[in-house]
This record gives structure tokens, sequence and C-alpha cells, in this order.
């Protein structure tokens, strides 16, 4: 999260400024195997200087992506435009774009020192460049008593580093990196990030990330494309996807969350309100610009509170009451799990007949003995502005 | 405790089965031929003065050991035909292995990278030639590059040799080439396909990726990888070629020297199988280098792959 303190990251939102061109622009792309249609007509803006993730389920497009952009596929429909030129056209090998892959791709031939130095040695740099480039490499990725070592002699993490440090070393404009921390453990994991940060923001170059891991997403990038089956969702910066959400699937396919399915309720004179069969009451809701209907509302566990008492009426809270289901402890937080009946839980049957909700809570204390236990009845309320009401 | 015995036997039959084999079908021929070649000739059937013979007891052995001649040996080593024969033929499947590499590479190349339906039919197109008999295709040979073969009918019908001209391949040292490449080039080409075909599409993919071109991808990445298949193929041509006698005897010239052939003429012409046998054993101490440097490295591949 270092970045978004400095004062430069927190003024660097190019997509929202009409004039900024973008650096790689993929317009109306569709790419079709065969009679499966992989990327489905979406269009994307990347900026100069962007830390771009693409975020999504596995099959859902985003290697596909990326090799059009590197040139190892083209686009069944649409053209991409990089620096505003179209680059249907030009060959792979003068793209000035690097992708790591996301098998690795390593030469099985060369040793680590080789296979990152193979591509600048391409350039015909002088040799005392390329050895300090590659030592520069290998000790940013921490494999320095590895450089003689071929790829079969390493460990799976190990061969990952390898991959990003040759996709690293020719410092394109634009860098693909296609799941380049999958295989590590945290601590490595949180570290070269952090580095990859710094690198980005160093020289300048252009990001675009594939990642299963949401938190990596939301700690590196400047925006998230969350993907499903070849289009795009939402693309936003990290807090606007985590806060709003564009729809149920985003909601869901980022963090922990409670959907409520239910319909809104507008008029001219009230505030909007949220029903649900699943709610004793409707809830206050915060609605601007939305019209009645069915729609869903999404609450985030850790802005709800729990109490055992019944909060004192107040229009911007929502509140509704439950019995204790379950409570799992994970150290830093305990996540409240409340069945929304006044029912004791004992000896009811798991199923969805009752929603269950779940709140998180820090525990900022350390607990000897829980003032909430299992089976007390409880009441959550949340502000009402903390409810994200979801049409789609 | 018997059944681990009894295992134990059968582990051992089946250990000692091959070793066996090699006894029957190659130690103890191949110990028949160094005992003639260490023979004399003589006008006698066989054509030779026995060696070693123990239906005369242990005497006559002891007799014969300290009696043994190293004449026919000296005698190759004086006559120049023998040493040109083995450096020829040496040439001759060097240079067929050479060829028979750049035409199988490009096959077994187009073969890996063709679409996977495709590839047990090309592999079948590979190996079919196999089914008909090797001399069968290497006379079909003769019929092709004669003065009025097939080859010459097809230049003069296009037009590039005039009627009244005639190839003259056949009986050259171009015909065997071409016998030896045609021959053997599915052992070229198979060691090859199994190279190339396991080589991971996507290394080609990160070399243009960093910003190599496609040929020189090629050679900095495809080749080195395909070494393996390579060697394999050029050893898997080379050594049987060297001793190849059907080829240079039905496809060479007058002038075509391979050891297999002055063998033959050792053996069959003048009925001199001391000679002969002699030339064989030479032939095999020769070709042992090549056979053990194959071995060697098959091993070092197995060690590497594991
Ligand atoms: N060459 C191809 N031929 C046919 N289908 C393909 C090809 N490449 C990809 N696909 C299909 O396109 C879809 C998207 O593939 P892609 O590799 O882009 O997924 P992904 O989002 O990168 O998934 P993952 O997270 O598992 O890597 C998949 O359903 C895949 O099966
Ligand atoms: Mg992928």
């Amino acid at each position: 999260m270092a970045k978004t303190m400095g004062p430069v990251r927190r003024a660097f939102a190019p997509w929202d400024d009409p004039l900024a061109e973008p650096l790689i622009r993929f317009e109306r792309i569709s790419k079709r195997f065969g009679d499966f249609t992989a990327i489905d007509d979406v269009s994307l803006d990347i900026y100069e200087r962007e830390f771009f993730a693409l975020l999504g389920p596995s099959g859902c497009g985003k290697t596909t992506l990326m090799r059009m952009l590197a040139g190892f596929e083209t686009p069944s429909e649409g053209r991409i435009l990089l620096d505003g030129e179209d680059i249907s056209a030009i060959p792979p090998h003068r793209r000035p774009v690097n992708m790591m892959f996301q098998s690795y791709a390593l030469f099985p031939h060369m040793n680590v020192a080789d296979n990152i130095a193979f591509g600048l040695k391409q350039d015909n740099l002088p040799k005392t460049d390329i050895a300090a480039c590659v030592e520069e490499m290998l000790s940013l990725v921490k494999l320095e008593p590895f450089a003689k070592r071929k790829p079969d002699q390493l460990s799976g993490g190990q061969r990952q580093r390898v991959a990003l440090a040759r996709s690293l070393a020719k410092r394109p404009k634009v860098l693909l990196l296609d799941e380049p921390l999958g295989a590590l453990d945290k601590k490595l994991r949180e570290e070269t990030q952090f580095e990859l940060m710094d690198i980005q923001e160093k020289l300048g170059m252009t990001f675009l990330i594939v990642t299963h891991d949401q938190e990596e997403a939301m700690t590196v990038a400047d925006r998230i494309a969350v993907m499903n089956e070849g289009t795009f969702e939402q693309i936003a910066p990290p807090s606007v996807i985590y806060e709003e959400p564009s729809s149920r699937y985003v909601a869901g396919f980022i963090g922990d969350i409670n959907l409520l399915e239910g319909t809104l309720a507008t008029s001219l004179d009230k505030a909007p309100t949220f029903a649900s069969p699943d709610l004793p009451a409707p809830v206050t809701v915060e609605a601007e610009g939305l019209a009645s209907g069915p729609v869903a509302l999404a609450v985030r566990p850790e802005k709800l509170r729990i109490a055992l008492d019944e909060p004192a009426d107040d229009p911007a809270m929502a509140k509704v009451s439950g019995r204790v289901w379950d409570i799992a402890y994970m150290g830093d937080v305990s996540i409240f799990h409340v069945r929304l009946s006044d029912e004791v839980c004992e000896g009811q049957p798991k199923d969805d007949s009752v929603p269950i909700i779940r709140a998180t809570i820090a525990n900022t204390t350390r607990l000897v003995e829980r003032p909430i236990a299992w089976d007390d009845k409880v009441w959550l309320s949340w502000d009402k502005s903390a409810g994200v009401v979801l049409t789609r | 405790m018997s059944t681990r015995r009894k295992s134990g036997w059968g582990r051992r039959l089946v250990i000692a089965v091959p070793y066996l084999w090699l006894l029957v079908f190659f130690l103890a021929p191949f110990a028949i031929v160094v005992r003639i070649s260490l023979s004399e000739v003589a006008i006698a059937m066989p054509p030779y003065l026995p060696v070693f013979d123990l239906s005369q007891g242990f005497e006559a052995f002891w007799q014969d050991l300290s009696a043994l001649s190293f004449d026919n040996y000296a005698w190759l080593a004086g006559d120049p035909l023998y040493i040109n024969s083995y450096l020829s033929s040496l040439w001759i499947a060097g240079v067929s292995t050479l060829l028979a590499l750049l035409i199988g590479f490009p096959l077994a190349y187009g073969m890996a990278r063709a679409p996977h339906s495709w590839r047990p039919i090309l592999m079948m197109a590979v190996i079919l030639p196999f089914w008909t008999s090797f001399l069968i295709r290497v006379y079909a040979w003769i019929g092709i590059l004669k003065p009025e073969g097939l080859l010459t009918l097809f230049a003069q019908t296009i037009g590039i040799l005039s009627p009244d001209d005639q190839l003259r391949i056949l009986n050259t040292n171009t015909a065997v080439y071409i016998g030896i490449v045609y021959s053997y080039l599915p052992f070229m080409v198979l060691p090859l396909y199994a190279a190339l075909e396991r080589m991971d599409a996507s290394l080609l993919e990160a070399a243009q990726d960093l910003g190599c071109p496609p040929l020189k991808a090629f050679w900095s990445i495809t080749v080195p990888l395909a070494v393996p298949g390579i060697i394999a193929g050029c050893f898997l041509v080379f050594i049987p070629a060297v001793g190849e006698f059907v080829i240079p005897d039905l496809l060479g010239g007058s002038d075509t020297l391979m050891i297999g052939r002055t063998l033959w003429n050792e053996f069959f012409n003048n009925r001199d199988w001391p000679v002969s046998s002699a030339v064989a054993v030479l032939l095999l101490l020769v070709l042992i280098v090549p056979i053990v440097a194959f071995q060697h490295f098959q091993q070092r591949q197995q060690e590497a792959m594991r």
C-alpha cells in the first residue's frame, strides 16, 4: 500500500482525464478459437506508467488478451493500438512489449544467467552492460547463488523468479506478467510485489499483470479489470472495485460480501428502501438514480456492527437481528455468522432457507471471555451508505 | 521364503536371457570368426587350417596357441586396398549421414509442427518403406537410376535433359549416397522427430518475445534442443552405413570401395576366409568406437531425463 501514500500516486488517474492519450488501446477486440469465443468484444485503455491488473476466474481469457498484445494471437475482430498506432502488422520480436509466460517458458539448455541475458543479447549490447544487468536482476529476484544452474535444477518458485527476471531485464515499455508470483510463498510474494511496484515507478514502465490473488491485485494495481467469460465486468481502481462493485459478480469475486436478494422501492418524498423476504423489515439504502425493481443489497462483513442490545432507531442506520450460528476466530478478526431468525440455532439444519450474514469484528483486545457467544440473540447494524445496491 | 527364492530366480532368469542371447548369437559366432581370422587358407572344406581343435587334446591346443598367426592382420595393414576400403567406408557413411541429417531435419521438423491429428499418418509414411524388403527397395533404385531409367526419362520429359542424353548416376558413388540416404532416412527422422516434438512451442514464443527473430530463434533454441535427436540419428545412420554391403554392391561402381564389399569379395571370390574374417574383426573394432560413444551418450541422456 506504500504507493498510495505518495503524493504523486494519489494524483495519478489519467483514465479520468478526457484529454489523456492511452498507451495501449484495445478497440472492440474479439478472439475466437473455432466456434469458441474467448474474448468477446472488449475495449480497454491502459495509460503510460499504469499498473493494470486483470482479475478473473480460470479460463476467462486473461492470457489470451495478453498474447494478443504480445503478438502471439491475432484478434478475430478489432484492433490494438500502441501509442496510437495499430500494431497488428508488427511481429512479436519487434514489439516493445515483453511477456512473462504463465508456464515460464525458460530455455532448458541455458543456465539462469544466460536465460536472463537472452533478451539483452538480442540488442547487441556490450558484454559488460549485459553482465551488469544480469547481476542486478539476479539480486532483485534473490537468485545470485543459482546463476549457473539449469532451470530443471530449480524449484518451482525459483523458476518463476527466473522468468520474472528475464522479462524484466529488457526494461520494456510495456511488461505483461501472467501470474508472476503465484508459486512464491507469502513473504517472498509480498516482498516481490513491492519490488515490482518500485521498479515500475522508477523506470516508468507500464505493467499489465494477471493474478488470481485479489489481495495482490488490490496491493499493486492502479486499476483492476474484473473479467468474466471473455468480457470485462468492471474496470476501476481497487477501492472502487471493493467499495462500489458494479455487479453481483464483481461483489462476489472480490473479498467477502453478504448478498441479500430483494426489491428496491423508491419514491420522490421518501428515502429508498430495500425489502427482502430475508429481512424482517425493509431497510433504508442509498440508491441514487436507481429505479424500483429487483436488486441485491451487498454489505461487506467488516462494515457491520454487532451488539447484544437493539441499537436505537437511526434513519442513517439499517439493522437486523438474528442468532449467532458460528464464530470463526481468525486471530486478527473474528467472523460471526448470524442466522437471520429468532429461533435457537441448536438443532437447526444448515440450509439456505434462512440467510446467514457474516460480520467481521476486529479483535482489538485479547479476548479471554467473549461477550457474544453461540446462540446469543444479536443485532447487526450498518450505516446505510455501507450497503451497495446492485442491479446487475 | 520359498516364494522369494523363486522370484529371485525368476528375476535372474529375466536378466540372464539377453545375456544368453548375446552369448549364443553374437559372442559365440564372433569367437568363431576371430578363430578363423587367426588361421591360414587351405584348399580344404572349410577352406582354412583348423585352429583350437580340441579333438586332438590339450597338448595340441597349447601348441596351436603358441603357433597362432597374426599374419592376416599384418597383411591387412600392408595392403592399401584394405586401408582405403576402411577410409572410404567411413567417408561414404559420414557424407551419407550428413545428407540424411540435412534432409531428415526439415522432415522431422515439419512432422513435429503438423497438426496433432496428422502426426500418426506422417509417422506411418516414414515407417511404411520397412514393409517392403530392403533388398527389393535397393533394386528398385537401379530401375530409377540406370541410364535408360525412370530418372532419365523424367528429366527428358520435363526438358532439362536432351532426348539423346542419359543420366550416368548408377554405378557411381552418387548412387551409393542416394541409396544409403534413402534406406536409412527413417533412422534419422524418428529420433529427430522425438526430440522436436517434445519441445515446448512457447520457448520459441519466449525467444521472439525477447526480441529474437524467428530464424535466429531456430538456431539458438530449436537446434540446441534437438541435439540429442541429432546425435542419436547420426549414430543410427552412420554405424550401419559403414558396414553396408548391399547398396554399394548393387548401386556402386567398380571403383566404389566399401569395406563390406571388400569383405564379400575376399570371402566369395577369393575364398580367403581367414583374411575376410580378419577384415570383419577389424570392422567391428572400427565401429566399436562410435558404438561405445553412442551408448555413453544414451546413458547420459537418460540420466539427464530423470
Ligand atoms: N489456442 C487455443 N485454442 C482453443 N481454445 C483456446 C486456445 N487458447 C485458449 N483457449 C481457450 O480460451 C479460453 C481463455 O483462455 P486463457 O488462457 O486466456 O484463460 P486464462 O484466463 O488465462 O485462464 P487461467 O487463469 O487458467 O490461466 C479458455 O477457455 C481456453 O480453453
Ligand atoms: Mg492464463
